[in-house]
């Protein structure tokens, strides 16, 4: 059971490496917002992974909770910014 | 154990949301599209995943394990209300940018 959690947590850190491709060749910044947030959401869970493979996951719950919180700040003000500066002739 | 085949199977349908939100963020050919499929299936495989650990976390039944399982419930329904909010957020900023839609017979994007 713990190789099986070890196991799913490194596909989950695969899914991450692949969601990153999206974060770098995006072609509008509104790509690169989505793949920021499809990282951040995988962390949260990743970190409670790492928690329960360390055995430590009082410690590593409260990390989980402020990174879910600051994903969601960092992205809508990241698409406050967008929608404040964007212009359609900057895209295409 | 019973408690090992529930956790295996919430967590190996977690696994599956996610993979196909990142096939979807991978393959279709727009970003409203690529924020309709991450954001459906971020959000569900993250309720799965995390209800799984939680349970896997409280299958001791002491008061301390008791607790931080409470913290990781917590946690999903913070995720359940974020991940729509975050996405509503991100489609309203591109349609207010001027982005305009896809529609069938374009190019990729």
């Amino acid at each position: 059971m713990e190789r099986f959690l070890f196991y799913s947590s490194l596909f989950v850190l695969l899914l991450m490496a692949l969601s990153l491709y999206r974060a770098i060749a995006g072609p509008t910044p509104l790509d690169r917002i989505l793949g920021g947030n499809a990282i951040g959401t995988k962390t949260t869970v990743l970190i409670i992974f790492i928690g329960i493979i360390f055995e430590r996951v009082d410690m590593f719950v409260d990390i989980a909770l402020a990174y879910a919180m600051l994903n969601f700040i960092a992205v809508i003000a990241a698409s406050r910014y967008f929608h404040k500066k964007g212009r359609e002739a900057d895209f295409y | 154990m019973i408690i090992d085949i529930v956790v295996i199977t919430f967590v190996v349908m977690g696994l599956v949301l996610f993979s196909v939100g990142t096939l979807g963020i991978l393959r279709l050919p727009d970003a409203y599209t690529r924020m309709h499929a991450a954001g459906k299936l971020d959000t569900l495989g993250s309720i799965c995943l995390l209800f799984g650990l939680a349970l896997w976390q409280g299958r001791h039944f002491d008061l301390a394990h008791l607790i931080v399982a409470a913290k990781i419930l917590l946690i999903l329904v913070f995720v359940s209300f974020a991940s729509p909010t975050a996405t509503h957020d991100m489609v309203d900023a591109g349609m207010r940018a001027g982005i305009i839609p896809w529609r069938k017979g374009d190019k990729r994007r």
